[in-house]
Parts: C-alpha cells; sequence; structure tokens
C-alpha cells in the first residue's frame, strides 16, 4: 500500500515538474514517468492490458513524437 | 487576476468530479454485462482472455471503427507532411555512436519478436494487437536511434497497412455470409488455452497488430523524414 502511495506522490511531483520545467525535453521526460508510473498503477489494479497500451504509446510512442517536434522547434521555453 | 480565475475553474471542475464520483464504491461491478462477459465470455468466445473476447468478439465493429480512426489519422498526418516535399538529394547521415547501433542491432528483432508475440496470443495472455502493434513501431523507432541508414520502405507498410484491413473486413464478410451477422465467429472455437483456439479472434488480432504497427512505424517514419 505505502508503494502505492509512494508511485502516485512521484506521479505528481512529475506532473508538476512537466508543467514548471523550462527545458521542454526534460518537461517530455517528466511527462513520460507520469505514463509509466499510470502504467505501472494499471498493472496493480489488475488491468495488464490497458497498462500495456500505456506503457507503449504514453511512454514511448509519444515521447519520440515530442522530441521530434521540439527538435524542430526551440528547446527553451521564455 | 486571470490566474486567480483560472484557479478558481479548476478548483470547481475538480469539485465537480469528486462529488459526482464520491457515491460510486471503487473497484464494485456497476453493470451487469460485465458480470455476463466474464462468466460467459470463455465459453462462447473461446478466448481466455476476457478483454480480448469483449474488443475483438462481442465489440468487434467498434474495434473496426477504431482502427478506422488511426487508419484516416495516419493518411492525414502524411497527407499534410507530404505536400510539396520534393525528392532531396542522399544527405550524409551522422552514424550512431557503436554502443547504440550494436544494441540497436541486438535489439531490433527481440523487440520485433515480442511485439508479434504480444498479438499472435492476443487471445491467450493479456495484450493483443493494439499492444502488440505499438511495441512493434517502438522497435522501429529504435532503428532509427541506433541504425539511421536504415529505412521501413514507404510501400511495404503501406501494403502491410491496406492488407491488414481489407483482410479485417473480408473475414467480417465472411461471417455475414455465412453466419448471417458482420464479423460472425465462423471458425471452431477448439479447445481453450490452446494457440489454435477462438476462431476468427487471433486472425483478427494479427492483422490488428500488423496494421497498428506499420501505422505507427508510418507516422513516425514521416515525422522523422520531415524533421531532418
Amino acid at each position: 500500500m505505502i508503494f502505492v502511495f509512494l508511485l502516485v506522490l512521484l506521479m505528481l511531483i512529475a506532473a508538476i515538474a512537466a508543467s514548471i520545467f523550462k527545458d521542454l525535453i526534460s518537461a517530455v521526460i517528466a511527462a513520460a514517468l507520469v505514463s509509466l508510473i499510470a502504467a505501472i498503477l494499471f498493472y496493480l489494479l489488475q488491468a495488464p492490458d490497458v497498462a500495456m497500451a500505456e506503457a507503449a504509446i504514453g511512454a514511448a510512442l509519444v515521447t519520440v513524437v515530442f522530441i521530434i517536434a521540439i527538435r524542430r522547434t526551440k528547446r527553451f521555453e521564455e | 487576476m486571470r490566474r486567480i480565475i483560472s484557479i478558481l475553474l479548476l478548483g470547481i471542475i475538480a469539485l465537480g468530479i469528486t462529488l459526482s464520483l464520491a457515491k460510486i464504491p471503487f473497484g464494485t461491478p456497476k453493470t451487469k454485462v460485465g458480470r455476463y462477459y466474464i462468466d460467459k465470455g470463455v465459453e462462447e468466445t473461446g478466448a481466455t482472455n476476457i478483454v480480448t473476447s469483449v474488443v475483438v468478439n462481442y465489440r468487434a465493429f467498434d474495434t473496426l471503427g477504431e482502427v478506422t480512426v488511426l487508419f484516416i489519422a495516419a493518411i492525414g498526418l502524411g497527407a499534410v507532411l507530404t505536400t510539396g516535399r520534393r525528392k532531396k538529394p542522399e544527405r550524409k547521415i551522422e552514424p550512431a555512436s557503436l554502443v547504440l547501433y550494436t544494441g540497436c542491432r541486438f535489439l531490433f528483432p527481440l523487440i520485433l519478436l515480442f511485439g508479434a508475440y504480444i498479438f499472435v496470443h492476443g487471445h491467450l495472455t493479456p495484450g493483443g494487437g493494439f499492444q502488440g502493434g505499438a511495441i512493434v513501431a517502438s522497435a522501429f523507432v529504435l532503428t532509427y536511434l541506433g541504425c539511421r541508414e536504415r529505412r521501413i520502405s514507404e510501400r511495404g507498410s503501406k501494403l502491410a497497412e491496406s492488407l491488414g484491413g481489407l483482410i479485417f473486413v473480408i473475414v467480417g464478410l465472411v461471417g455475414l455470409a455465412v453466419g448471417g451477422y458482420f464479423l460472425m465467429n465462423f471458425l471452431p472455437k477448439g479447445i481453450p488455452n490452446f494457440l489454435f483456439s477462438a476462431g476468427i479472434i487471433p486472425i483478427l488480432y494479427i492483422v490488428i497488430g500488423v496494421k497498428v504497427g506499420s501505422e505507427l512505424a508510418g507516422i513516425i517514419d514521416n515525422l522523422i523524414e520531415e524533421s531532418e
């Protein structure tokens, strides 16, 4: 149970970090961490199908798409 | 002032969601149809993974719609990104480091195999066409990081995509011809827990896996081409 609370806490911290980071690459990595922890939580809630989709799409492919977009634009937010 | 208003609005939304969800006890079944799937799913469809029996058997028509949405999204992205692109001369691509290159060459077939395993065993174990397809696409993403001179052939991915959609619809139409309704499970259900069981479910999930994998890989490919 404590493990789950720690995960949720880490997820919240990562979500807040993703919204306040000025370096957009770091923000994207923090957002990927949110997805990854969401996947672990889905697994703990006995939904392995959703967990797999979340890990593969939310944490991997969306991150790649964001990073490609940042490479085309600016890395730092003013 | 604007900040205060937006915080206030967010607070109201959070309050509304909390109040509306507070009365629902967590984890208890809310509908009768879920119980039915759990009790009768294996018997009726032959798939031991009940999520799969819902996605590709009871709700297969919805899945066809989902696949179509993804297909349209991929087509739209391709159309937006490739307009006015001229054939660029061969650029010198900076090679990846030795560690990345070797790791990519070693891991690429393994990830591809894992993705294929996920969607071939969709009716037995967790996962299925969408998850397996996403894993296959992530294997191609690794190729773009590590082995940069390699590209998936655009024709190959388009062919896999179109064949996938075509086979899905043809299987559905055969069901319509044989049993009277679209996407009917006309093949023998076999013994649950065996690879060759559950009738058309493995076939549909394999074509969904191939289709989703090639679509997502195609989307990433389009974006990377555009960004170079």
